[in-house]
């Protein structure tokens, strides 16, 4: 089995480069449109005395509905390929993007709220220094648990023709080759763990304090 | 549509049926493991980080991925599903758990500990009956997640709605699409739903 | 020069409820170290607050060194105060020096200056710069990070600094130490002081004179001796008889 699979990618090396690639590319492309309007929903809906309810009432109910479905039911609307793609993808990343934002903006301490007001900071201000790292580690979860659901769903994208890892699975599923099976299968395992992995890094980057301890 | 139903009821119901059977098994067992694992991590703490953090990689991995690399070993078919399907709800349900377990109020743990309880009776008798709510929220997350990831292991002939999916995507059966996706959205909508009412009700 | 001056300061919450605070008045001069004593709910913060404009009075004008501040942009009243309060408030993400030379930064101040500035107050407050500039408020204790917190106030070289029972938060012997500092400083720094408490030992120590507060009204404010000596109110001679009553113990077994 460990020589077929060698061949395969002896033979079939620059297929599966390009498929790589494809699976980062729109991974990566609904990523960041998901970030983009997930902060900045979940910041409007922690600001909003009545929309924050019914919006994250929304956005949980849209994280329950399996993602193969919502895959599927844009192809009556958006066809097949890339686009549809990207776009299902984007809308199964924004809701935990969404909803963690809003959760970690409401839950900044009011005391420090009250204590940065008092030596003089204004709104402005409050948002950038205070509000929006506070919040940073919550969001940044919210960020992780959608990456790790688009490589996922990218995975399951090339059943609507968007290209990806996930043709070398469904090609071994089709044809009985357990060769193809293993290699897209370790591959994407690579792949997310890989994701998941940097995204620490980046994480421990952007907050240094919270891996110091008390002395 | 509707004359898809008509005309073939047994095509969406069979499905229907199949994802529910799955969903059951898959959680007795899951939840079973989850408790069993749970009370280890609890008696031996380090084992519980170990095996958070192992639940916690298999959870980023795709389950398609998975799928894929354990049919050399189980094959085809529901056996594998249920596997990978368990694998990934313990990443869920042990976290749920111990997190719930370990965030019961502080100083009713430390009462308990003074007044001379050990390890596991503190755990069945003061943590468990504290914790319950979270305990059924870490169920409910596991239940909703399994009739998710269940429409894909279609793929690899376990059954379940997934199988409308996949047969409407291969013939492009419109009808067939919608069913399955809807099914599957409302189903996973409905049984949440029901959960969440009876986590208010219930343990309040 | 006077201070601080409170005109009949009132603040009402709801209509149909108490007045949090009820026609307060009372003028601090420059300098001096006051502290309003004074239990939970009694409007001590309220005042407080009123002072830097985190809260505006419904009746009744505050006027700080000769301004109403009510003609004044709250953030401009505030950034020429220090604030310290209880929780301590100190950015988790910055580090000590940076939490302390936030403000400056801010108002684009020149930066060398201010990071000397820093250094100097670090140092003030007992904290070693080279050791603590570069750490994050997780890695100190309580009584470190409030430390930090009367550097941060003080970095503005404000004419008055606003206390909010700065020392609730950390321990006894803690607390003592830090009181101790604070009169230090006072000393060193002849800056106007005003701190809130319900410690009635820390009331009478630290403040030259004292704000007693109760149910919004102040029923007096004289120096500690004054007080004791001739309680204006019941409340205030009961307050008195209880701390006396727990001195005489100590004093009964010390003398032993």
């Amino acid at each position: 089995m460990l020589l077929e699979c060698l061949n395969y990618l002896q033979s079939n090396g620059a297929d599966i480069a390009v498929r790589v690639l494809e699976h980062m590319k729109i991974s990566l492309t609904a990523l960041l449109a998901a970030v983009l309007i997930g902060v900045a929903g979940g910041y409007a809906a922690s600001v909003s005395n009545k929309g924050e309810k019914w919006i994250m009432n929304l956005f949980q109910v849209l994280r329950v509905i399996p993602s193969l479905a919502i895959l599927v039911l844009l192809i009556p609307v958006m066809g097949v390929g890339m686009k549809p793609a990207v776009t299902a993808l984007a809308i199964l990343a924004i809701p935990p993007v969404l909803t963690n934002t809003c959760v970690g903006f409401l839950e900044v301490p009011p005391f420090m709220l009250e204590s940065a007001k008092g030596i003089g900071m204004k709104e402005w201000e409050l948002l950038v220094h205070v509000r929006f790292p506070l919040a940073l580690p919550m969001i940044l979860t919210g960020i992780r648990s959608a990456l790790v659901e688009v490589i996922a769903s990218a995975t399951l994208a090339a059943k609507i023709g968007a290209g990806g890892l996930g043709e070398i699975i469904f090609t071994g599923l089709g044809l009985n080759r357990t060769d193809l099976l293993l290699i897209g299968g370790f591959l994407v395992g690579v792949l997310s763990l890989a994701g998941v992995g940097i995204f620490s890094m980046i994480c421990r980057i952007l907050m240094p304090y919270k891996y110091r301890r008390r002395l | 549509m509707i004359d898809f139903l008509l005309s073939h009821p047994e095509k969406i119901i069979t499905p229907l049926l199949e994802h529910v059977s799955l969903t059951a098994v898959t959680l007795v067992i899951s939840v079973l493991m989850a408790s069993v694992l749970t009370i280890l991590g609890t008696a031996v703490p380090v084992l519980g980080k170990i095996l958070t953090a192992v639940f916690s990689v298999v959870y980023s991995i795709p389950s398609l991925a998975l799928f894929a690399l354990l049919i050399p070993i189980t094959g085809l078919g529901r056996t594998s599903a249920v596997i990978v399907l368990c694998a990934y709800n313990q990443y869920l349900l042990l976290g749920n758990f111990l997190t719930g377990l370990t965030e019961v109020d502080p100083g009713v743990r430390e009462a308990a500990k003074g007044i001379g309880m050990t390890v596991m009776q503190e755990l069945f008798v003061v943590q468990v009956p504290l914790a319950k709510k979270a305990l059924f929220a870490g169920i409910r997350l596991a239940v909703v997640s399994t009739i998710g990831i269940g429409t894909i292991a279609a793929a690899i002939n376990a059954g379940g709605l997934g199988t409308l999916l996949f047969d409407g995507l291969r013939t492009m059966n419109m009808a067939k699409i919608l069913w399955g996706s809807l099914l599957s959205a409302v189903l996973a909508v409905s049984v949440n739903s029901l959960l969440k009412w009876a986590e208010k009700g219930v343990f309040r | 020069m006077i201070a601080v001056k409170y005109e009949q300061v009132s603040k009402q919450f709801h209509k149909n409820v108490k007045p949090s605070v009820d026609g307060v008045s009372a003028q601090i001069g420059e300098g001096e170290f006051v502290t309003i004593l004074g239990s939970s709910g009694c409007g001590k913060t309220t005042l407080l607050k009123m002072t830097n404009r985190l809260l505006d009075p419904s009746e009744g004008r505050i006027i700080l060194f000769g301004e109403d501040i009510s003609t004044v942009d709250p953030v401009t009243v505030r950034r020429r105060m220090g604030y310290v309060i209880q929780q301590i408030g100190l950015l988790p993400h910055m580090t000590v020096e940076e939490n302390i030379t936030v403000m400056p930064k801010l108002m684009k101040q020149d930066i060398v200056q201010v990071r000397m500035r820093a250094r100097e107050l670090l140092s003030m407050t007992e904290l070693d710069p080279d050791t603590y500039a570069g750490r994050y408020p997780s890695e100190l204790s309580g009584g470190q990070q409030q430390r930090v917190g009367l550097a941060r106030a003080l970095m503005p070289d404000p004419k008055i600094l606003l206390l909010d029972e700065p020392f609730g938060a950390v321990d006894a012997i803690t607390r003592i130490n830090l009181q101790n500092e604070l009169l230090r400083i006072h000393r060193e720094t002849q800056k106007t002081f005003l701190l809130v408490t319900h410690d009635i030992n820390e009331a009478m120590k630290l403040g030259q004179r004292v704000m007693i507060m109760n149910e919004g009204k102040l029923l007096q404010f004289d120096t500690p001796r004054n007080i004791i000596r001739h309680p204006a109110d019941p409340f205030v001679e009961a307050l008195m008889r209880s701390a006396s009553e727990q001195h005489s113990f100590w004093k009964e077994v010390l003398d032993d």
